[in-house]
């Protein structure tokens, strides 16, 4: 009995297990050996997995011989203001969804629904032609615009969930004692909701951070972003794969450290919107 | 007075958002369905005219269009039902409680939050056809003699794409189905036992009936969301070689940011998001709100 259900287990939970969290797994830790490698390791005539000299020359090279330094500094600005300028129009939004009942609600609420569902290359065509038109092509600022248009929709959204979670009560009770709305806004909700918020600017800081379809035609050499920037270590013939690794780890790191702080409660925003409709 | 602030506060509250949406998608939007009447190429400013449905009617008889929508569907269904698939077989395990769970969670969830860029060139490395660690696998394990130029073959580019697309939305899947599966109440199971049933008898009746509305809300979310990607296939192909990997919403990007032809860009744009909304009318019309809810 007991033997059956460890053959059982190891069947159908542990080797199913450890192949999917392999398959997750592997890209990444691939990359990061490519990584240390010197290019001596990589070009060689049978693939060999682990270094044998592991080295950080690829680091190096990255911060020497490339802009990385002033791409990451781009990258920083335009998801950072992203990430401000959204939230603050979005908690107003959200707090009006959550906590007021008014004629044409449902209709706003599912317009900004259905704005997430617009492919990117529709508003590619137009806001290009309309950021040259005023100038700010090649700006970092076209690209807050850009992102704008997902990331607004998306954090309404899932901060009406958050605020919706919060006991209406707590409020009540301020009104009650003498509270202004505002100030009931200020003093309860807000607080009550920064969780919820910081979840979401993070997550519109990563979704901006890691942008590449409007960030390769909104940017030139001095406003390029980092995803822009490790696309072009492909060159016409040869790609650079040491130093695109390399460039690769020092992008993903920030934003992996990010996520991991709010992994939880965005998971909670975004599942609960799946599961409840 | 009090009563007027109260009336005009949600709407002063949602104006912002609101505005701003007005002005950075509608009214781009509707730019879009101007520039998808006119010949308009970026770099041909004098050329520029109104040509009526000329784009709509050159577009459908475009080869590359045609093979851009195969391609669109194959992706769409390949990469959304794998990404299902491995994604429920993936919650199921962790809906199980076991030593590291938390830290597994948060592990699988990194392709969810990795730039598509990225995914793109570490798998290109990965199918490299010289230097390739997929190869050297496949080779190892005998299931292929010589090492094969994955994305440089046009029989298998458009597959090679799928797998990674697939690998980058398990993550998404299973842990919107593992909410789903946590919300299921344990009584059903326990009523399922006196009954008698099996676990696939439970599987069947109980979890997936109830998995059903979060099924249908994350596929309707996966399909928009695999039929917008860009910058995967972009990065490991450009939709090559020849147009053997080219998805819809790739050939619209290429043509516009490559072409600059923005006239035609533009109707490529209006055809896929005319197609979106096919699927996303068919999906709620199927789906039952109030089972949802």
């Amino acid at each position: 009995m007991k033997k059956s259900n460890i053959i059982h287990d190891l069947l159908l939970f542990y080797i199913p297990l450890t192949l999917l969290v392999a398959f997750a797994v592997f890209p990444y830790l691939w990359t990061f050996l490519t990584s240390i490698k010197p290019d001596t390791e990589l070009y060689t005539s049978t693939v060999r997995y682990l270094p044998q000299h592991p080295t950080l020359k690829n680091y190096v090279d990255l911060f020497q011989k490339s802009n990385f330094v002033k791409n990451m500094m781009n990258s920083f600005f335009v998801a950072s203001v992203t990430a401000v300028i959204s939230l603050f129009v979005s908690v107003l939004a959200a707090y009006a969804f959550a906590r007021f009942n008014f004629k044409g609600k449902i209709y706003f609420m599912v317009s900004f629904l259905l704005i997430n569902m617009f492919p990117a290359v529709l508003l590619l065509i137009p806001l290009f032609v309309i950021m040259r038109k005023i100038g700010l092509l090649y700006t970092p600022y076209s690209l807050m615009v850009a992102y704008s248009t997902f990331t607004i929709p998306f954090s309404v959204w899932l901060l009406t969930g958050y605020i919706r979670e919060l006991p209406v009560s707590l409020e009540e009770a301020a009104m009650v004692d003498g509270c202004s709305r505002i100030q009931a806004f200020f003093r309860i909700t807000l607080p009550l909701t920064v969780p919820g918020i910081v979840a979401t600017g993070i997550y519109i800081f990563i979704t901006a951070w890691n942008e590449f379809v409007f960030a390769l035609m909104f940017t030139n050499e001095a406003s390029r972003t980092l995803p822009v920037a490790l696309q072009t270590f492909i060159g016409q013939y040869d790609i650079q794969w040491g130093l695109l690794t390399a460039g690769g780890v020092i992008t993903t790191i920030p934003v992996v450290i990010l996520f991991m702080l709010v992994q939880k409660k965005l998971v909670e925003g975004l599942t609960a919107g799946a599961v409840k409709g | 007075m009090k009563n007027i602030w109260s009336k005009s506060a949600p709407y002063l509250l949602i104006a912002p958002a609101l505005l701003l949406m007005l002005l950075i998608i509608a009214y781009p939007i509707a730019n879009s369905i101007r520039m998808s009447f006119l010949k308009y190429i970026l770099f041909k400013p004098k050329d520029v005219e109104f040509i009526g449905f000329a784009n709509y009617i050159n577009a459908l008889k475009d080869p590359v269009f045609r093979q851009a929508l195969v391609n669109t569907v194959l992706w769409i269904a390949g990469g959304v039902f794998f990404q299902f698939f491995f994604g429920l077989i993936l919650a199921l395990l962790l809906n199980r409680r076991f030593k590291g769970r938390g830290f597994i969670r948060s592990i699988i969830l990194i392709p969810w939050v990795t730039p598509g860029v990225l995914i793109g060139l570490m798998w290109k490395w990965m199918y490299d056809g010289n230097y390739g660690v997929i190869n050297d696998i496949l080779v190892r394990l005998h299931i292929i003699q010589n090492f094969i130029p994955w994305l440089a073959k046009s029989q298998t580019s458009l597959l090679a794409v799928i797998i990674t697309i697939i690998w980058q939305g398990v993550p998404f899947f299973a842990i919107m189905l593992l909410a789903g599966l946590q919300a299921i109440p344990e009584e059903l199971y326990e009523a399922g036992k006196v009954d008698g049933a099996t676990g696939w008898q439970a599987f069947w009746h109980i979890t997936l009936p109830m998995l059903k509305p979060t099924i249908l809300v994350s596929t309707l979310l996966r399909i928009i969301w695999v039929a917008n990607s860009v910058d995967v296939i972009y990065i490991m192909t450009g939709g090559g070689p020849g147009y053997s990997s080219l998805t819809l919403s790739v050939y619209t990007y290429m043509k516009a940011q490559k072409a600059m032809d923005f006239g035609y860009a533009s109707t490529l744009a209006i055809y896929l998001t005319l197609m979106l909304s096919a699927i996303a009318f068919f999906y709620i019309r199927n789906l039952n709100l109030k089972e949802v809810r």
